[in-house]
Protein backbone atom coordinates (compact mmCIF):
# COMPACT_ATOMS: atom_id res chain seq x y z
CA UNK A 1 0.00 0.00 0.00
CA UNK A 2 2.09 2.88 -1.17
CA UNK A 3 -0.60 5.03 -2.71
CA UNK A 4 0.52 8.57 -2.22
CA UNK A 5 -1.87 11.43 -2.43
CA UNK A 6 0.95 13.52 -3.80
CA UNK A 7 3.20 12.01 -6.49
CA UNK A 8 6.13 14.14 -5.62
CA UNK A 9 9.01 12.09 -4.33
CA UNK A 10 9.76 12.18 -0.67
CA UNK A 11 12.78 14.37 -1.34
CA UNK A 12 10.72 16.88 -3.30
CA UNK A 13 8.04 16.97 -0.64
CA UNK A 14 10.58 17.56 2.07
CA UNK A 15 12.26 20.32 0.09
CA UNK A 16 8.87 21.97 -0.45
CA UNK A 17 7.98 21.72 3.25
CA UNK A 18 11.30 23.22 4.28
CA UNK A 19 10.75 25.86 1.62
CA UNK A 20 7.62 27.00 3.45
CA UNK A 21 4.76 24.82 2.18
CA UNK A 22 4.34 23.45 5.66
CA UNK A 23 0.96 21.81 5.11
CA UNK A 24 2.61 19.29 2.75
CA UNK A 25 3.91 17.53 5.85
CA UNK A 26 0.51 15.83 6.09
CA UNK A 27 1.13 14.24 2.68
CA UNK A 28 4.49 12.97 3.86
CA UNK A 29 2.94 11.43 6.97
CA UNK A 30 -0.22 9.82 5.61
CA UNK A 31 1.30 6.96 3.58
CA UNK A 32 3.39 5.77 6.52
CA UNK A 33 1.35 6.52 9.65
CA UNK A 34 -0.30 3.11 9.90
CA UNK A 35 2.95 1.19 9.51
CA UNK A 36 4.64 3.29 12.16
CA UNK A 37 1.73 2.70 14.51
CA UNK A 38 1.98 -1.06 14.03
CA UNK A 39 5.69 -1.07 14.74
CA UNK A 40 5.23 0.90 17.94
CA UNK A 41 2.23 -1.16 19.01
CA UNK A 42 4.24 -4.34 18.60
CA UNK A 43 6.75 -2.77 20.93
CA UNK A 44 4.59 -1.26 23.67
CA UNK A 45 1.40 -3.38 23.37
CA UNK A 46 -0.94 -0.69 24.64
CA UNK A 47 -2.74 1.12 21.75
CA UNK A 48 -3.11 4.41 23.57
CA UNK A 49 0.59 4.53 24.50
CA UNK A 50 1.42 3.60 20.92
CA UNK A 51 -0.75 6.40 19.61
CA UNK A 52 0.92 8.97 21.87
CA UNK A 53 4.36 7.83 20.82
CA UNK A 54 3.48 7.95 17.13
CA UNK A 55 2.10 11.47 17.47
CA UNK A 56 5.20 12.63 19.30
CA UNK A 57 7.46 11.01 16.74
CA UNK A 58 5.75 12.73 13.82
CA UNK A 59 5.79 16.04 15.69
CA UNK A 60 9.51 15.64 16.31
CA UNK A 61 9.96 14.64 12.70
CA UNK A 62 8.45 17.94 11.66
CA UNK A 63 10.51 19.97 14.09
CA UNK A 64 13.73 18.33 12.98
CA UNK A 65 12.94 17.83 9.32
CA UNK A 66 15.86 20.01 8.28
CA UNK A 67 18.24 17.50 9.85
CA UNK A 68 16.81 14.58 7.87
CA UNK A 69 19.52 13.71 5.43
CA UNK A 70 17.53 11.67 3.03
CA UNK A 71 19.93 8.76 3.15
CA UNK A 72 17.17 6.66 4.65
CA UNK A 73 13.51 6.72 3.80
CA UNK A 74 11.36 9.10 5.82
CA UNK A 75 9.53 6.12 7.35
CA UNK A 76 12.78 4.55 8.53
CA UNK A 77 13.84 7.80 10.12
CA UNK A 78 10.51 8.23 11.91
CA UNK A 79 10.65 4.60 12.98
CA UNK A 80 13.97 5.21 14.67
CA UNK A 81 12.60 8.26 16.47
CA UNK A 82 9.46 6.37 17.53
CA UNK A 83 11.36 3.33 18.78
CA UNK A 84 13.66 5.53 20.86
CA UNK A 85 10.60 7.11 22.46
CA UNK A 86 9.02 3.71 23.02
CA UNK A 87 12.15 2.42 24.71
CA UNK A 88 12.44 5.51 26.89
CA UNK A 89 8.83 5.12 27.96
CA UNK A 90 9.25 1.43 28.79
CA UNK A 91 12.32 2.19 30.87
CA UNK A 92 10.41 4.83 32.77
CA UNK A 93 7.24 2.84 33.26
CA UNK A 94 8.45 -0.58 34.27
CA UNK A 95 11.00 -2.47 36.23
CA UNK A 96 11.82 -4.10 32.91
CA UNK A 97 15.51 -4.91 32.98
CA UNK A 98 17.06 -2.77 30.34
CA UNK A 99 17.83 -4.82 27.29
CA UNK A 100 20.44 -3.56 24.92
CA UNK A 101 19.40 -4.13 21.36
CA UNK A 102 22.97 -3.97 20.15
CA UNK A 103 23.89 -7.40 21.37
CA UNK A 104 22.53 -10.84 21.08
CA UNK A 105 20.18 -11.42 24.02
CA UNK A 106 19.21 -14.61 25.80
CA UNK A 107 16.57 -15.35 23.23
CA UNK A 108 19.25 -15.30 20.52
CA UNK A 109 21.31 -17.84 22.38
CA UNK A 110 18.38 -20.11 23.24
CA UNK A 111 18.15 -23.27 21.16
CA UNK A 112 16.20 -22.87 17.95
CA UNK A 113 12.49 -23.63 18.13
CA UNK A 114 11.31 -26.34 15.74
CA UNK A 115 8.34 -25.64 13.49
CA UNK A 116 5.00 -27.36 13.90
CA UNK A 117 5.13 -30.61 11.91
CA UNK A 118 2.34 -31.05 9.41
CA UNK A 119 1.72 -33.53 6.62
CA UNK A 120 -0.18 -31.15 4.46
CA UNK A 121 -1.30 -27.58 4.49
CA UNK A 122 -4.55 -26.34 3.10
CA UNK A 123 -4.16 -22.71 2.09
CA UNK A 124 -6.07 -20.32 4.34
CA UNK A 125 -7.43 -17.52 2.15
CA UNK A 126 -7.29 -13.89 3.24
CA UNK A 127 -11.06 -13.88 3.58
CA UNK A 128 -10.55 -15.80 6.81
CA UNK A 129 -9.37 -12.49 8.24
CA UNK A 130 -12.92 -11.21 8.13
CA UNK A 131 -13.35 -13.21 11.30
CA UNK A 132 -12.33 -11.48 14.45
CA UNK A 133 -11.24 -14.77 16.00
CA UNK A 134 -8.64 -15.28 13.27
CA UNK A 135 -7.29 -11.75 13.55
CA UNK A 136 -7.05 -12.11 17.30
CA UNK A 137 -5.11 -15.37 17.03
CA UNK A 138 -2.58 -13.71 14.77
CA UNK A 139 -2.19 -10.59 16.90
CA UNK A 140 -1.72 -12.73 19.97
CA UNK A 141 0.91 -14.90 18.34
CA UNK A 142 2.87 -11.82 17.24
CA UNK A 143 2.62 -10.28 20.70
CA UNK A 144 3.96 -13.46 22.26
CA UNK A 145 7.21 -13.31 20.31
CA UNK A 146 10.22 -12.24 22.40
CA UNK A 147 10.50 -8.48 22.11
CA UNK A 148 13.69 -8.43 20.05
CA UNK A 149 12.26 -10.92 17.55
CA UNK A 150 8.96 -9.11 17.42
CA UNK A 151 10.53 -5.77 16.64
CA UNK A 152 12.57 -7.17 13.77
CA UNK A 153 9.59 -9.13 12.52
CA UNK A 154 7.31 -6.11 12.46
CA UNK A 155 9.87 -3.90 10.71
CA UNK A 156 10.60 -6.49 8.04
CA UNK A 157 7.19 -8.07 7.48
CA UNK A 158 4.73 -5.34 8.35
CA UNK A 159 6.63 -2.14 7.69
CA UNK A 160 8.39 -3.89 4.80
CA UNK A 161 11.77 -2.39 5.53
CA UNK A 162 14.73 -4.15 3.94
CA UNK A 163 17.16 -6.11 6.07
CA UNK A 164 19.63 -3.21 5.87
CA UNK A 165 17.03 -0.61 6.82
CA UNK A 166 15.93 -2.74 9.76
CA UNK A 167 19.51 -3.15 10.93
CA UNK A 168 20.00 0.63 10.70
CA UNK A 169 16.75 1.45 12.51
CA UNK A 170 17.61 -0.86 15.41
CA UNK A 171 21.36 -0.35 15.46
CA UNK A 172 22.07 -4.08 15.10
CA UNK A 173 23.94 -6.09 12.49
CA UNK A 174 22.30 -7.41 9.35
CA UNK A 175 23.25 -10.94 10.43
CA UNK A 176 21.32 -10.52 13.68
CA UNK A 177 18.32 -9.16 11.76
CA UNK A 178 18.32 -12.30 9.63
CA UNK A 179 18.60 -14.67 12.58
CA UNK A 180 15.83 -12.93 14.52
CA UNK A 181 13.55 -12.76 11.52
CA UNK A 182 14.08 -16.44 10.84
CA UNK A 183 13.35 -17.38 14.41
CA UNK A 184 10.30 -15.15 14.59
CA UNK A 185 8.88 -16.76 11.46
CA UNK A 186 9.45 -20.30 12.73
CA UNK A 187 7.94 -19.44 16.08
CA UNK A 188 4.86 -17.96 14.42
CA UNK A 189 4.50 -21.01 12.23
CA UNK A 190 4.74 -23.20 15.30
CA UNK A 191 2.02 -21.37 17.20
CA UNK A 192 -0.21 -20.32 14.32
CA UNK A 193 -0.23 -23.30 11.98
CA UNK A 194 -2.12 -25.57 14.40
CA UNK A 195 -4.25 -22.74 15.82
CA UNK A 196 -5.30 -21.34 12.45
CA UNK A 197 -6.00 -24.77 11.06
CA UNK A 198 -8.38 -25.68 13.83
CA UNK A 199 -9.97 -22.24 13.71
CA UNK A 200 -10.62 -22.44 9.97
CA UNK A 201 -11.36 -26.10 9.28
CA UNK A 202 -15.12 -26.20 8.86
CA UNK A 203 -15.76 -29.59 10.46
CA UNK A 204 -13.57 -28.77 13.42
CA UNK A 205 -15.01 -25.38 14.09
CA UNK A 206 -15.94 -25.21 17.72
CA UNK A 207 -19.25 -23.67 18.60
CA UNK A 208 -18.96 -24.31 22.28
CA UNK A 209 -16.07 -24.33 24.68
CA UNK A 210 -14.17 -27.57 24.36
CA UNK A 211 -15.77 -30.52 26.16
CA UNK A 212 -12.55 -32.38 26.67
CA UNK B 1 24.34 -32.23 -0.80
CA UNK B 2 21.69 -34.36 0.85
CA UNK B 3 19.86 -32.20 3.41
CA UNK B 4 17.86 -33.51 6.32
CA UNK B 5 14.69 -31.83 7.55
CA UNK B 6 16.42 -29.81 10.26
CA UNK B 7 18.85 -28.34 7.76
CA UNK B 8 15.97 -27.37 5.55
CA UNK B 9 14.24 -25.56 8.44
CA UNK B 10 17.41 -23.53 8.98
CA UNK B 11 17.24 -22.39 5.36
CA UNK B 12 13.52 -21.66 5.38
CA UNK B 13 13.79 -17.93 5.87
CA UNK B 14 16.54 -17.58 3.28
CA UNK B 15 14.48 -19.67 0.89
CA UNK B 16 11.44 -17.43 1.36
CA UNK B 17 13.51 -14.29 0.86
CA UNK B 18 15.40 -15.85 -2.04
CA UNK B 19 18.76 -15.06 -0.51
CA UNK B 20 20.26 -18.57 -0.63
CA UNK B 21 23.18 -19.48 -2.84
CA UNK B 22 22.03 -21.21 -5.98
CA UNK B 23 23.55 -24.54 -4.91
CA UNK B 24 21.87 -24.47 -1.48
CA UNK B 25 18.60 -23.46 -3.02
CA UNK B 26 18.77 -26.48 -5.31
CA UNK B 27 19.47 -28.77 -2.37
CA UNK B 28 16.48 -27.34 -0.53
CA UNK B 29 14.26 -27.77 -3.58
CA UNK B 30 15.38 -31.35 -4.04
CA UNK B 31 14.46 -32.08 -0.43
CA UNK B 32 11.10 -30.32 -0.71
CA UNK B 33 10.23 -32.37 -3.78
CA UNK B 34 10.07 -35.56 -1.75
CA UNK B 35 9.42 -34.37 1.84
CA UNK B 36 5.78 -33.62 2.50
CA UNK B 37 6.49 -32.41 6.04
CA UNK B 38 8.96 -29.71 4.98
CA UNK B 39 6.72 -28.75 2.06
CA UNK B 40 3.81 -28.28 4.46
CA UNK B 41 6.00 -26.27 6.83
CA UNK B 42 7.07 -24.03 3.97
CA UNK B 43 3.53 -23.59 2.66
CA UNK B 44 2.11 -22.87 6.09
CA UNK B 45 4.86 -20.38 6.91
CA UNK B 46 4.35 -18.53 3.66
CA UNK B 47 0.59 -18.51 4.18
CA UNK B 48 0.91 -17.27 7.76
CA UNK B 49 3.24 -14.46 6.72
CA UNK B 50 0.79 -13.27 4.09
CA UNK B 51 -2.06 -13.32 6.61
CA UNK B 52 -0.02 -11.57 9.28
CA UNK B 53 1.01 -8.75 6.96
CA UNK B 54 -2.58 -8.15 5.87
CA UNK B 55 -3.80 -4.64 6.70
CA UNK B 56 -6.87 -6.04 8.43
CA UNK B 57 -4.96 -7.78 11.21
CA UNK B 58 -3.59 -4.76 12.99
CA UNK B 59 -6.20 -2.06 13.04
CA UNK B 60 -5.73 1.58 13.78
CA UNK B 61 -7.76 2.88 16.71
CA UNK B 62 -10.89 4.70 15.55
CA UNK B 63 -10.05 8.35 14.88
CA UNK B 64 -6.28 7.75 14.98
CA UNK B 65 -5.55 9.59 11.76
CA UNK B 66 -7.81 12.53 12.58
CA UNK B 67 -6.19 13.01 15.97
CA UNK B 68 -2.69 12.73 14.52
CA UNK B 69 -3.31 15.29 11.80
CA UNK B 70 -5.11 17.62 14.18
CA UNK B 71 -2.04 17.60 16.42
CA UNK B 72 0.21 18.18 13.45
CA UNK B 73 -1.97 21.10 12.45
CA UNK B 74 -1.49 22.70 15.83
CA UNK B 75 2.25 22.52 15.30
CA UNK B 76 2.30 23.47 11.66
CA UNK B 77 0.22 26.52 12.51
CA UNK B 78 2.92 27.53 14.97
CA UNK B 79 6.27 28.99 14.17
CA UNK B 80 8.29 25.88 13.27
CA UNK B 81 11.52 27.51 14.43
CA UNK B 82 10.14 27.75 17.96
CA UNK B 83 12.64 26.13 20.33
CA UNK B 84 9.91 24.22 22.23
CA UNK B 85 10.91 20.55 22.54
CA UNK B 86 9.48 17.46 24.15
ZN1 LIG C 1 11.95 -32.64 5.31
Amino acid sequence: MSVEADNRTEQELIAAILGGQKHLYHALVRPVEKKIFMVVLAYVHNPSDAEDIVQEAFLDGYRHLATFRGEARFSTWITTIALNKARARMRRSSAHAEVSLDDAGDEDRAPAVSPALLRDWREIPSEALERNEVRTLIRQAVSELPESFRTVFVLRELEELSGEETAAALGISLALVKVRLHRARIQLQKSLAPALRSATEPHRKKRWPSWS
Amino acid sequence: MELNCRHVWEFLSGYLDDTLDAAVREDVERHLAHCEVCSAILDSTRNILVLTADDRVFELPVGFSDRLHARLNELIGEDPTSPEKT
